[in-house]
C-alpha cells in the first residue's frame, strides 16, 4: 500500500493536468509540494525550550537542543541531548525516522553510561512529560498520512489550504488531524488533533516564523493546548542553523555516547 | 600609554573570564536514609538507621567545535556509621579527541557493556563499587586508554587499562556485607605486578536492523574477586578477596521488536579455578499507554545460569526473575520498577522495589527497598538475610 502511495506521489505532477483532481490527490499534492520546498537544508541545529502548564498555573521547564541530519529518500536523523530539569541532564536520545519501516531508536543514560536501544512504537506517548507526543514532533514523511483537501480559509489574514490528514502508522494516538497550510509558506499554521475516540484533543499554534537561507521557514514558538486535560506546553525555538557539515557519523550510537 | 601591568591585569582578567566561561559545572548533592528492619546478624553491625551524604560535582569543558574535551567527575560519600562506605572516588577524568574514524579517549572513566536489566553479566570494564549499593550499578572510576575505531561494518574498541581498582567492601560496622567481613586491605593477587597488571579489552559492536551485537574480550584481572576464608591472630574469621588473572569472551544482543525487547549476554571465562560458561537471557514487553491513560507498563523476565553452580563467585548461578516498570510519563517524570528474583537451587528469594519522582525543577526523591526471604545458609545471599532496608534519597542537581 505504501510503496502505491510513493508511486501516486511520483506520478500526482504528471497526471494532474490531465483529469479533475479529487480531493484526496488534492491533498496529497500539496503535502508533496510542502515537502519539497523543504528539501535540501541539508542539516539543522536548534535549541529548544518547553514551558510546561497545567490547570492551576504551575509550570515546569524542559530545554533540550536538538540536531538533525536530512535523509533524501528515507526518514530523517535526530539527535536530542537534555540540558533541564539537571536530573536528566546529559541523557540524550537518538532517532533514526524511516518512512516506511519502524524507527531505530536508542537512549543514552548518562549516570550509567549506558546505550539503550528502545522501542519505537511508543509514538503516541507524551514527550517528557509536556502535551506533545513522540509522533508530534518526529520528522514528516508525505507517507506517514494519508490526505485529503477540505477547503481554502483565510486565519489571522493569511490563505491557507485546510487539509485532513490520515496517520498510517497503526499505534498512532490519532485517528485524523486537520491542517491549516499557509499558502505562501507552505508551512503550517494551526494543526488540531483529534484521538482515537475521533474527539479533539489538543490543538497546536505555529508562531513568529523566519525565512533562513532565503527558503526555510522555521516557527519561533508553538504553543500547544491540550482541550481535554486543560494542560498546554509552550515550545520556544532560538538558535537555529543550517548547513552544519554534519553526516551519518554525527548521528551514531559512538556520537549519543558523548553528546551535549 | 598602558603600562605593563595593566597589560598584564588586563590579560588576567581575559583568561579568568575565559576560563570561567569555557567550561561547566552540574552535578548533584544528596542525602539518603536507610532502615533497616531487624537488627543484624553481627552484633558490631551496630544500627538500624543510617543517614549519608554524598556529593558528585561534574566539570565538562569542550573546545574544537566540540571535537576534543575534558571531563572531571569526582565523587564522595560521608557515612554516619560505616568508615569503608564514607570514600572519595574520582569517576571520570578523562580526555576525549574526536576524528571522522577514530575516537580517541585518555584517563578514568566509566564504561557500560550489556543489555539484561537484573543482573550486568558482560559488563566488566570498571570494578563495582559495592559499599554503595547491591546492583552492581555503581562502579569506581577505571585508568585506562581507550581507541575506538569506527567503520561502517561496526566500531572496534580497544582499552588498555595499567591500573587494577580493587572492589571496596563495608566495613566491619556496616550492613549489606558478607558474614565474616571482608577484608580489602588483605587483597591478595595471582599476578606478581598486583593491581599493576596491565589488563586488556576489545570490544566490536554494531547494530543490524533491529538487532544490537556486542562481541567482546578480556584478558586481566577478574573484577570479582574469590573470597577464600582465613582467621586472624585473635582467631576471628574473616575473608580474603582474591583476584585471579582471566580470559573472558562475551557476546551481548538485543532484539528490539516493535513492543518487545529480547535480551541475551553470555560469557565464558577461564583462570578463575575452574573454567566456566554463564548467561543472561530474558524479555521485556512494554504496554503502552495502559487503560487509555499516559502510563506505560513494562513487564519483563530475565533468567541467569551459571555452570559452576554452588562455587559461583556471583549470587545468580540458577535463578529466575520477574518484574515490572511503571512509567507515569507525567511531568514529574514519575517511574516504579519492581522486581523478585527467585533461587531455583536455594529457594532463596530477593525482591526488589524503586521509584522516583522530581520534586520542583531541581529535586529528586528516590526510594528504595530491598527484601532477602528464606535464604539457605549455604546461599552467597545468605549474609545479609538480616539486612532487608527501605532507603529514601533526596537530590538537589544543579
Amino acid at each position: 500500500m505504501k510503496k502505491i502511495s510513493i508511486l501516486a506521489i511520483l506520478l500526482t505532477p504528471l497526471l494532474s493536468p490531465a483529469y479533475a483532481e479529487t480531493p484526496e490527490e488534492k491533498g496529497l499534492a500539496i503535502a508533496v509540494e510542502a515537502d519539497t520546498r523543504d528539501t535540501g537544508w541539508t542539516d539543522q541545529f536548534a535549541d529548544m525550550s518547553m514551558l510546561l502548564k497545567n490547570k492551576q498555573g504551575d509550570s515546569s521547564e524542559r530545554v533540550m537542543n536538538i540536531t538533525t541530519l536530512e535523509v533524501p529518500a528515507d526518514g530523517d536523523k535526530s539527535l536530542i541531548t537534555f540540558d533541564n530539569p539537571k536530573d536528566i541532564k546529559g541523557t540524550a536520545f537518538l532517532s533514526h525516522t524511516h518512512s516506511l519501516t519502524p524507527d531505530d531508536q536508542w537512549l543514552y543514560l548518562p549516570a550509567l553510561k549506558r546505550v539503550k536501544r528502545i522501542s519505537s512504537s511508543n509514538k503516541s506517548g507524551p514527550f517528557v512529560g509536556s502535551e506533545y507526543a513522540y509522533e508530534d514532533l518526529s520528522s514528516q514523511e508525505v507517507e506517514k498520512y494519508k490526505y485529503k483537501w477540505l477547503r481554502d480559509e483565510t486565519i489571522d489574514g493569511r490563505d491557507c489550504f485546510v487539509i485532513e490528514r490520515y496517520p498510517q502508522y497503526e499505534h498512532s494516538g490519532y485517528t485524523r488531524q486537520i491542517v491549516w497550510l499557509d499558502k505562501e509558506m507552505y508551512q503550517p499554521l494551526k494543526l488540531e488533533f483529534f484521538d482515537r475516540k475521533n474527539s479533539q484533543l489538543k490543538t497546536l499554534q505555529f508562531l513568529n516564523y523566519k525565512q533562513y537561507l532565503d527558503q526555510y521557514w522555521r516557527p519561533g514558538g508553538m504553543q500547544m493546548i491540550n482541550h481535554q486535560n486543560g494542560k498546554s506546553t509552550m515550545l520556544t525555538w532560538t538558535n537555529y542553523k543550517f548547513k552544519n557539515g554534519l553526516s551519518d557519523r554525527d548521528f551514531d550510537k559512538n556520537t549519543l555516547k558523548r553528546a551535549r | 600609554m598602558r603600562t605593563f601591568k595593566q597589560y598584564l591585569f588586563l590579560f588576567l582578567i581575559t583568561s579568568v573570564s575565559t576560563l570561567s566561561s569555557a567550561g561547566e559545572w552540574s552535578g548533584f548533592a544528596g542525602l539518603e536514609f536507610r532502615g533497616f528492619n531487624q537488627t543484624a546478624q553481627d552484633t558490631r553491625q551496630d544500627h538500624d538507621t543510617n543517614f549519608s551524604f554524598v556529593f558528585e560535582p561534574e566539570y565538562f569543558h569542550e573546545w574544537d567545535d566540540g571535537d576534543q574535551s575534558i571531563a572531571f567527575v569526582p565523587y564522595v560519600r560521608v557515612d554516619e556509621n560505616d568508615n569503608e562506605r564514607t570514600h572519595f572516588d574520582i569517576r571520570e577524568l578523562a580526555y576525549l579527541k574526536v576524528e571522522e574514524n577514530w575516537e580517541l579517549r585518555l584517563g578514568i572513566r566509566k564504561v557500560f557493556w550489556g543489555v539484561t536489566e537484573f543482573q550486568h553479566l558482560v559488563d566488566i570494564i570498571n570494578q563495582t563499587d559495592l559499599v554503595e549499593n547491591l546492583d552492581f550499578e555503581d562502579k569506581l572510576g577505571q585508568p585506562m586508554v581507550n581507541l575506538a575505531l569506527i567503520n561502517d561494518w561496526g566500531t572496534v574498541d580497544l582499552f588498555v587499562m595499567p591500573y587494577f581498582r580493587e572492589r571496596y567492601f563495608p566495613g566491619t560496622s556496616g550492613r549489606l556485607r558478607s558474614i565474616p567481613e571482608t577484608r580489602q586491605d588483605q587483597s591478595q593477587f595471582e599476578s606478581a605486578a598486583k593491581e599493576k597488571h596491565i589488563d586488556f579489552a576489545a570490544r566490536y559492536s554494531h547494530y543490524f536492523g533491529d538487532w544490537d551485537i556486542g562481541l567482546a574480550h578480556f584478558y586481566g584481572t577478574s573484577r570479582d574477586p574469590r573470597l577464600l576464608f582465613s582467621t586472624d591472630s585473635n582467631g576471628n574469621p574473616f575473608l580474603i578477596p582474591f583476584y585471579d588473572i582471566i580470559n573472558q569472551t562475551s557476546v551481548d544482543i538485543q532484539a528490539t521488536k516493535g513492543n518487545m525487547l529480547w535480551k541475551f549476554e553470555g560469557l565464558h571465562r577461564s583462570g578463575q579455578e575452574t573454567t566456566y560458561n554463564a548467561l543472561a537471557a530474558g524479555f521485556e514487553y512494554t504496554f503502552i499507554g495502559i487503560m487509555d491513560t499516559a502510563l506505560d507498563l513494562g513487564v519483563l523476565s530475565e533468567y541467569f545460569y551459571d555452570d559452576r553452580d554452588e562455587l559461583s563467585t556471583q549470587i545468580f548461578e540458577d535463578d529466575i526473575a520477574i518484574g515490572a516498570r511503571l512509567a507515569f510519563n507525567d511531568v514529574q517524570s514519575s517511574e516504579a520498577l519492581i522486581g523478585l528474583v527467585w533461587d531455583r537451587d536455594s529457594g532463596g528469594k530477593f525482591f526488589n522495589i524503586e521509584a522516583s519522582r522530581r520534586l520542583g525543577d531541581s529535586w529528586l526523591l528516590e526510594l528504595q527497598g530491598r527484601f532477602f526471604f528464606s535464604q539457605k545458609r549455604s546461599d552467597l545471599a545468605f549474609t545479609v538475610n538480616r539486612d532487608d532496608y527501605t532507603e529514601l534519597f533526596l537530590t538537589y542537581n544543579f
